[in-house]
């Protein structure tokens, strides 16, 4: 697995790429608290991600679960198959905000 | 991580090859040249009456017990030959329910399920809590994480264990009777589960089962051992098919016939 964080539009838009597995998910945790700590809106990009197992997800769900005590807009873009269904399998699809992307995010007024 | 690559090092298609493997226990013949290969994300059913040699078969797989003749590999890797490091990189891939598998009874329904992230990975503690509440929501036991297990039913025991075995999405799950004892409809979840779990991770599953309905619905192969020989492997309809009077008999749970020698037994009853 590997990250890159960009700014873009007051967000900070956070993408993984590759497997992101038992191994390499304190990384991606790292990365995203660490963005949420800097107070940034977050967005994960996850459309370069071949695999993510449940370590990740869990990472996202901290992050989430962080954003909104903080009250910093978050949320999931480019969601691609593999990790739609990890999601699905916990009904997680259910409970992250997910966007196309970020394009799609502004669009949206919720 | 070079320890896991060396494991997987040769290529093969099959996530479980098992070939002429023979097998005792003490000086009785458990297992007798069995061969079986299981491709990745396939669901094979292991049938076959008591005392076959299912959960034998599943032990060998699980690197526990040795094979007296024959070869088990998985992912490729040859597990005898496997060094106890290579045996430790095989085992965190796979995920079990055995048949008597009990919870830990000290620890709560959540402690057992995190119990082998715990053990075997350096994950933030937060991390490990929401990952084994994801199991128990996918198991449907969300709510129930810190009762004792013995507050829970049979049926929520058995998920309880299976969302254990998911917790380190294993990319092998072995499950031994998953639905014994269990009423049918709570065994029709179960096996619903199965082949959603199939279908969303990356996970070669072996299950071993007595339940008919159930293997028809969850395998895409079965097999069927008696007297630690495999009978027959193949699909659904080549099995339920299968010509074989052994075969229908077990099918049909038809008690055979048992083979009297009048002088063997009355030595047995007397000796
Ligand atoms: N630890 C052991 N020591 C000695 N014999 C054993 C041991 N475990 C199993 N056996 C014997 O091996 C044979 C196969 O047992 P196994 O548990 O594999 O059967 P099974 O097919 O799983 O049966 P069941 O459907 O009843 O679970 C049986 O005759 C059993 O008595
Ligand atoms: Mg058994």
């Amino acid at each position: 697995m590997s990250y890159q964080v960009d700014e873009k539009d007051g967000y900070a838009v956070v993408r993984l790429t590759g497997e992101v597995d038992l191994n390499r998910s304190p990384d991606a945790r790292r990365v995203i608290l660490d963005c949420l700590q800097k107070k940034m809106p977050l967005l994960v990009d996850l459309s370069g991600v071949d695999y993510i197992d449940s370590s990740g997800v869990a990472s996202l769900v901290e992050g989430y679960q962080l954003s909104r005590s903080r009250q910093l807009d978050f949320g999931l873009i480019g969601v691609s198959d593999a990790a739609m269904n990890v999601l699905r399998l916990a009904r997680l699809d259910k409970v992250f905000p997910i966007y196309a992307s970020l394009e799609a995010r502004l669009k949206d007024t919720r | 991580m070079p320890q896991a690559a060396t494991v997987t090092a040769s290529a093969t298609p099959y996530a479980i090859e098992v070939e002429d493997l023979v097998s005792y226990y003490d000086s009785r013949r458990i297992l007798d040249e069995v061969s079986l290969r299981v491709r990745p994300g396939e669901i094979m059913v292991v049938m076959g009456g008591s005392g076959s040699g299912k959960s034998t078969l599943l032990r060998h797989l699980l690197g526990l017990n040795r094979p007296a003749a024959g070869r088990v590999s998985l992912f490729g890797a040859d597990i005898s030959q496997a060094s106890a490091r290579e045996l430790y990189q095989l085992r965190r891939r796979m995920g079990v329910s055995f048949q008597n598998g009990a919870l830990f009874n000290s620890m709560t329904v959540e402690e057992n399920v995190a119990f082998p992230l715990r053990e075997h990975t350096r994950l933030d503690e937060r991390t490990i809590r929401i990952m084994a509440r994801m199991k128990l929501e996918v198991v449907n036991l969300a709510g129930f994480e810190r009762l004792m297990p013995a507050q829970l039913s049979g049926g929520m025991i058995k998920r309880a264990a299976l969302a254990r075995a998911l917790v380190m999405d294993p990319s092998l799950l072995f499950f031994d009777e998953p639905s014994a004892g269990l009423d049918p409809v709570v065994s029709a979840d179960l096996d619903e589960l199965i082949l959603r779990l199939r279908d969303a991770l990356r996970v070669t599953i072996l299950v071993v089962t007595h339940e008919l309905d159930s293997a028809f619905r969850i395998a895409d192969r079965i097999t069927v051992l008696d007297q630690g020989r495999i009978l027959i492997t193949g699909t659904v309809e080549e099995v339920r098919n299968s010509p074989s009077e052994r075969v229908q008999n077990l099918l049909n749970r038809r008690s055979e016939e048992i083979d009297v020698d009048p002088e063997e037994y009355l030595r047995r009853l007397t000796d």
